[in-house]
């Protein structure tokens, strides 16, 4: 008899447990329409920014960057004149684009602190099978509606973290600074293509070698035109 | 000694020979340019294909700096061996029709003689190479257009800017002319030694050769000559086309990265040319000139 009650309440406590978790998604999906309806504030943007590329394996000066967006998530980032080297299928991912996604499933996994800011952390699952993303965590500042950094990992691109500071245009969600963090593959080419003739390079530790293989693409913005219209011409 | 060089550039370009060189990196740079215009994006996609699988490249990759670097990669190592035709021919070329004997019964001293020449075969040198300039830089520029410069190297890639480029090409043909004396000063050298033009040519193409094989193995062994060999620094030239970084990995605009490896090349060089013509006079001027 007293077996039958210990198993009874087992039932009750995973049946409490299975709710508070449903109750738990369901206060974080509000969150995140919460996000995204401030997001959804802004129809179209442009802005003005400047890119610095940090890759082990490249040498890039700063340039000066135009970023286009338009609802629901068409985004383009193009080089003052130039040519660009952004991470792979990485920088069009933004925040927009990862919120629109319409059917998704988003799980608290508790608190952290990003930048001296205290957020929650919300993992968000895409319903559809087809989409690239695989999981994306997002720590949220709830106060603001404003996420700060997200982690997403991607079927095709890997995980890339993005990492946003908001100042004047964080009323809209749009952050003044964005940092992106990737990994890259190791680029090495024969000397015989390229014609190099020295023989004194130092062969790296495995410790370069890992920290070779995380890259930086850092954006800050100077200024933002948002919804004044645009045409789709821009993002072809 | 100015109506001597002159004397000298006219019997150079009365010669059909001279023409060869100019007509071949015309002809060289043109297919070359007929080519990238043709089908330059699946090149541009076949050079890429070890970046692009972290990195993404957009823009206009292959404009006409990057066009005038391929060139110039390509060429810059066959175009010593059109030099030699004409360096190498120079005293043996004389000796070979018999007329050195009669000019050296000129009052002209024998050094002032041989430095006529050899100012001579260096100005025609520096004539190929504008002309090089003209074909692979302006006028790429003018088909191709011009952007950033694009570059892969062994262990990174490098971006430059597009005002950021074109010193640098001044600079890289300047080196270049260097090291092509170096060629026109061995080729001039080895021309002492023969009454017939052939010789002296194959043996400076040769030299050209084996030290460009030996520059270019990557065996141990081999590495404590390569220093030495005038060939590793010929290409010292391409040392302008990679850029400083600062400490947050920001290239630096208009800096080189390394310009004593530039410097040190360019001396190696000098003292090569140098080399060579001082032996020049010194065998020239003890020479029993018999034809």
């Amino acid at each position: 008899m007293t077996k039958m009650i210990r198993i009874k309440k087992i039932i009750l406590l995973l049946i409490a447990a299975l709710f508070s978790v449903a109750v738990n998604a369901q206060d974080m999906t509000g969150l995140i329409m919460k996000v995204k309806a401030k997001l959804d504030q802004v129809s179209d943007y442009e802005a003005d920014g400047k890119m610095k590329t940090d890759v082990a394996f490249i040498k890039a000066p700063v340039g000066k960057v135009k970023v286009y967006f338009k609802k629901p998530n068409k985004f383009r980032l193009k080089k003052d004149g130039g040519i660009s080297l952004l991470p792979r299928g990485g920088v069009s991912v933004n925040m927009n684009s990862i919120i629109t996604t319409a059917d998704f499933i988003a799980l608290a996994a508790g608190e952290a602190m990003v930048g001296g800011t205290k957020t929650k952390v919300v993992k968000l699952l895409p319903a559809n099978e087809n989409s690239d993303i695989v999981l994306t965590t997002m720590y949220i500042d709830e106060a603001n509606l404003l996420v700060k950094k997200a982690v997403t990992s991607t079927k095709e691109n890997g995980t890339y973290e993005i990492e946003m500071s908001y100042g004047a245009f964080g009323q809209f969600g749009l952050p003044d600074k964005v940092v992106f963090s990737f990994n890259t593959k190791d680029y090495k080419l024969p000397k015989g293509i390229t014609l190099e003739f020295d023989d004194n390079e130092k062969e790296l530790t495995e410790a370069q070698k890992i920290k070779n293989r995380k890259g930086r693409v850092e954006i800050t913005y100077t200024n933002y035109l948002i919804n004044k219209g645009m045409s789709d011409s821009v993002f072809k | 000694m100015w109506t001597l060089i002159q004397i000298e550039l006219f019997k150079i370009f009365r010669r059909p020979r001279t023409y060869i060189a100019f007509a071949a990196i015309t002809g060289l740079i043109g297919i070359i340019q007929f080519g990238l215009k043709l089908d330059g994006d699946s090149y541009v996609d076949f050079m890429m294909r070890d970046i692009t699988s972290s990195i993404t490249v957009e823009g206009k990759i292959l404009n006409g700096y990057q066009v005038c670097y391929i060139v110039l990669q390509i060429l810059l190592v066959h175009v010593p061996l059109l030099i030699a035709l004409v360096a190498a021919d120079m005293i043996s070329g004389e000796a070979n029709m018999g007329t050195l004997r009669i000019m050296l019964t000129k009052p002209i001293s024998r050094t002032r003689f041989l430095l006529a020449k050899f100012m001579a075969t260096v100005a025609y040198t520096l004539l190929l190479l504008v002309w090089l300039a003209v074909m692979a830089l302006f006028v790429n520029m003018l088909i191709f257009g011009t952007d950033d410069l694009f570059l892969l190297k062994s262990q990174y890639v490098v971006l430059l800017k597009e005002n950021d480029i074109f010193w640098r090409y001044v600079w890289a043909f300047g080196f270049a002319a260097l090291a092509m004396t170096t060629v026109a000063s061995l080729g001039f050298f080895f021309s002492l030694f023969a009454e017939n033009s052939i010789g002296p040519i194959v043996a400076t193409m040769s030299v050209i050769i084996f030290f460009t094989i030996l520059s270019t193995l990557n065996i141990p062994v081999f590495n404590k000559v390569k220093p030495f060999l005038f060939t590793t620094h010929m290409i010292g030239w391409k040392e302008f086309f990679d850029i400083k970084v600062n400490e947050a990995n920001e290239a630096i605009v208009g800096s080189i990265q390394n310009p004593q490896k530039i410097m040190q090349s360019a001396l190696v060089l000098v003292l090569h040319i140098i080399g060579f013509v001082t032996a020049s006079i010194l065998v020239f001027r003890k020479k029993d000139i018999l034809s």
